[in-house]
């Protein structure tokens, strides 16, 4: 239903948004995740009509949006830090944009209620605004946002100033809302965390365009480059020769899945593959640093002359800093990446 | 933006352009020379040189004076405060007449202290620094005092942890902060005094001219326009490097400090210090400021019943073909015009200096708007006598020249109070207007107005209250059957008499207690903000 075509926004000398491609469809939970500067909040505000193009089409249930102002759009925006009208209530908050539609006041103070019931802040309407906390504005902003049914809704890093426990209590019941309300919804983050638990379908992005698309376990499973896997936190990628089964790396010959892309780029492995040995065996390697991740214990290890890496380890076989190890390789936590563009 | 800007123009730029063209150009021809020539005549250099020392001396004793006064109102909590800070912001929305008159009687001819002990002051230069002091104790107070209130006072608590005592942490963490604060009230005294005229005129005497008061006198008792063009000109010269030099330690004030909430640095005042610091700020303000208005209102009821307001009446003596009581309603009836159009203008302006996309030429036009309050209302009056008398403009007999120079004296009030409420509405609210199904114009009834009302408010009662007390631009263009107050007052005290010295009292003192009013409404007003936002 939201199509993206080519869309290109610069400001000044830089490029907020360079030639994206993008699809929405109906239903769909999409989210685009990617570091901060990487365009995202501009992607939003494109389809919001708040920034206009450089060039390329914005299209919604298949009109082009050029020249449609913001207010005649009939899409919701939650914004980054809520931006609840001060001067209203909770209540006056939630009927803005019904009033903005004339919708008569018996119709809006019930849909008020409804939406409240729904964000699980009933009979909060004559509330100020001031006196909420912080996840009850992000409900409130939620509710005024699907008070006036839009046709996409959007949300700007939703949860991005609340508290871990608070957040991914909300991200359950957000992903549980929005299947529900069968709602299309355009989401934008910095934190995999909420990417992968609400979201379809996730898009990468970097620097203005799209690095990977596609549903949370693609890319989670064979992140398509260097910068989306050491994005997702994968720290152990170098570069590597493949030919046949195995990889010509600085950590020696490495075993890789069937089937993987030959010739010259970069390989991740992830921790879990990277297995502890007796110091006799396999890569030779120093402990420099121990981890405790709660499941597991994360174990840095340096090699002689080659980039260091990480082990993930079961709590009580992991061994102390300073000792010595040998190391080697799961073929089955191997990905081989595209072009290493920007290792 | 397009109306503020043709309004500047018209009633600023081109009146500006009439007294450059009037001084300087003699027979059709430019003589630059005409600037020089007549700022080196021995009488105008010692108005120059007079102008400018009395300004100097009146900065240094305000801050002085005030100093105390913006610690005691920043740092310390007393039971009484808030009434006594409304207290000392009363003198500046005060009309110079006003004040001048209050002044004369405490220290003039026939004075209390005359009364008393025969002292007398207005034949000395002190009449007129006490009274710039009066008249400025609460820019000090208000500039100063807001941003030490909001200075963390844990700054200077880490400096005494690392070592510093306690002058040594004040001299090295307060001071630098406060510096820029204290330069821009200091040029603000600076400006002010410089551009004295009420008060010059009324306790100067004929020993004692500023430039201000050569200008009118130029004009109006020796008809020699073009030497009065000449020293507007250079009246208009000193006053914008005074602002350009405002506007950078402005700019400079407003870098990075920790700010934190105001009501949370103030405390109980501790150990005997601080009660005598409290104790002398109290006194200064009970002698300086309260004193003279008391005395005002003391002198106008001098006399048995209410003789004084009774005269004011009356049409006979000469003095106006009306009877004075009558300027009270031409003054409320021309600073209502004023108002309207100030604020009209003014909030036009701020809207548009507010938004984000602003430009640079749009931002100069933010210095620009400045200029007629510094640029000192006789410049402003001056220019209107010489240019909106003859086509193209020929407004010399319409009632709305008079508000129209005060709409322009008080719409850089008007600006100055909205631009920061407006600048500080979140762009994002907007949007979120917008996104909501908002149209442009019901973003701004929606988001905007809710929260600039309050700011509309105060905006618009200061204007009324400068409309209402201003003096040197009305002075030239009031017509003498339809005087303001202030030139109701003037005139009187110009005559001989202790009626019409009775009435001046009078008058001044029904203008004194509805500017004070509006300004407590106005307090009032403010306070509530504090609380809401």
């Amino acid at each position: 239903m939201l199509r993206l075509e080519r869309t290109t926004v610069r400001y000044g000398g830089s490029t907020a948004l360079d030639g994206v491609d993008l699809e929405v469809a109906e239903h769909q939970v999409v989210c685009v995740l990617g570091p901060s500067g990487g365009g995202k909040s501009t992607l939003l505000r494109t389809v919001a009509g708040l920034q206009p193009l450089d060039s390329g089409r914005v299209f919604l249930d298949g009109r082009d949006l050029a020249g449609v102002p913001a207010h005649r759009r009939g899409v919701g925006l939650m914004f980054q830090d809520h931006q609840l009208f001060p001067q209203r209530d909770v209540g006056g908050n939630v009927a803005f944009g019904l009033r903005m539609q004339r919708v008569p006041r018996a119709e809006r103070e019930d849909r008020i209620g409804e939406l409240l019931d729904l964000v699980g802040l009933p009979g909060a309407a004559r509330r100020a605004v001031a006196s909420l906390s912080g996840g009850e504005q992000q409900r409130v902003a939620l509710a005024r946002a699907l008070a006036p049914r839009p046709r996409l809704l959007m949300l700007d890093e939703p949860l991005g100033q609340l508290d871990r426990s608070l957040r991914e209590r909300l991200v359950v019941e957000l992903r549980e809302l929005f299947g529900r309300l069968g709602t299309t919804v355009l989401a934008v983050t910095h934190d995999q965390g909420e990417a992968f638990a609400l979201a379809d379908r996730v898009v990468v992005m970097r620097d203005g365009r799209i690095a990977q698309s596609g549903t949370p376990l693609e890319v989670w499973q064979r992140p398509a480059d260097t910068f989306v896997a050491r994005f997702l936190g994968f720290d152990n990628v170098v570069e590597a020769t493949v030919s046949g089964e195995a990889a010509d790396t600085p950590w020696g010959k490495l075993p890789v899945p069937e089937g993987s892309s030959q010739g010259p780029g970069a390989l991740l492995v992830r921790p879990a593959g990277v297995r502890l040995v007796p110091a006799t065996q396999g890569l030779r390697c120093t402990v420099t640093a121990r981890t405790f991740r709660g499941t597991h214990v994360a174990v840095r290890l340096q090699p002689e002359e080659a980039p260091a890496l990480e082990a993930a380890c079961p709590l009580r076989a992991a061994p102390e800093p300073g000792d010595e190890t040998g190391v080697v390789f799961d073929a089955a936590e191997v990905v081989v990446l595209g072009n290493a563009s920007g290792a | 933006m397009a109306l503020p800007a043709v309004f500047f123009a018209v009633f600023f730029a081109y009146p500006v352009a009439a007294i450059v063209t009037r001084g300087l150009r003699v027979d059709g021809v430019w003589r630059l020379g005409r600037l020089t020539q007549v700022l080196a005549q021995p009488d105008i250099r010692h108005v120059l040189w007079f102008t400018t020392w009395q300004a100097l001396a009146s900065t240094a004793l305000t801050l002085l004076v005030a100093m105390p006064g913006a610690y005691v109102f920043a740092r310390l909590d007393f039971p009484g405060k808030q009434v006594l800070r409304a207290v000392v912001t009363v003198p500046f929305v005060l009309p110079t007449v006003v004040v001048g008159t209050a002044f004369l009687a405490l220290v003039g001819r026939g004075g209390l202290l005359d009364d008393l002990w025969g002292v007398r002051l207005d034949t000395t230069v002190w009449a007129i620094l006490l009274a710039h002091v009066f008249f400025n104790y609460a820019v000090v107070v208000r500039t100063v005092g807001g941003l030490w209130a909001q200075l963390d006072p844990r700054q200077e608590e880490a400096a005494r942890v690392l070592g510093a005592s306690r002058g040594t942490a004040w001299r090295k963490v307060t001071l630098p902060a406060l510096g820029p604060a204290v330069a821009a009230a200091a040029l603000m005294v600076f400006l002010f005094t410089f551009t004295s005229f009420g008060v010059v005129q009324i306790l100067g005497g004929p020993a004692f001219s500023t430039l201000e008061v050569e200008i009118y006198r130029q004009t109006s008792e020796i008809f020699d326009l073009s030497t009065a063009a000449v020293l507007t000109i250079a009246q208009f010269l000193a006053v914008g490097g005074i602002l350009v030099l405002h506007a950078w330690t402005v700019r400079r004030r407003e870098s990075a400090l920790r700010l934190v909430d105001a009501s949370r640095t103030a405390r109980r005042p501790r150990g005997a210090a601080q009660w005598a610091l409290l104790g002398s700020v109290l006194v200064t303000v009970a002698v300086l400021l309260v004193l003279p208005l008391a005395v005002l209102v003391g002198r106008s009821l001098d006399a048995p019943g209410f003789a004084y307001y009774e005269a004011l009446t009356h049409a006979d003596g000469g003095t106006f073909l009306v009877a004075p009581i009558n300027a009270i309603g031409n003054s409320l009836a021309y600073a209502v015009a004023a108002t309207v159009i100030a604020v009209l203008i003014g909030s036009l302006a701020a809207a548009a200096l507010a938004r984000r996309d602003a430009g640079r030429l749009v931002r100069g036009f933010d210095a620009l708007l400045m200029l007629p309050l510094g640029v000192s209302a006789v410049t402003v009056g001056f220019g209107f006598l010489i240019s909106l008398d003859k086509p193209p403009l020929d407004l010399r007999g319409s009632w709305i020249l008079v508000p129209l120079a005060q709409a322009l004296v008080g719409a850089p009030f008007v600006v100055r109070t909205m631009l920061p409420v407006l600048r500080a509405v979140d762009e994002r609210l907007r949007e979120a207007a917008a996104v909501l199904g908002a149209s442009p114009w019901r973003v701004w009834r929606e988001v905007d107005l809710p929260i600039v009302r309050r700011a509309l408010l105060i905006a618009a009662g200061f204007a009324f209250a400068v409309s209402l007390g201003e003096f040197g631009a009305t002075v030239f263009i009031a017509r003498s059957d339809n005087p303001t107050l202030p030139v109701a007052v003037a005139r009187l005290l110009g005559r001989p008499g202790d009626l019409n010295y009775g009435q001046a009292m009078a008058l001044s003192t029904i203008l004194m207690v509805v500017c004070a009013v509006a300004l407590l409404v106005l307090e009032r007003l403010r306070t509530d903000r504090t609380g809401e936002f």
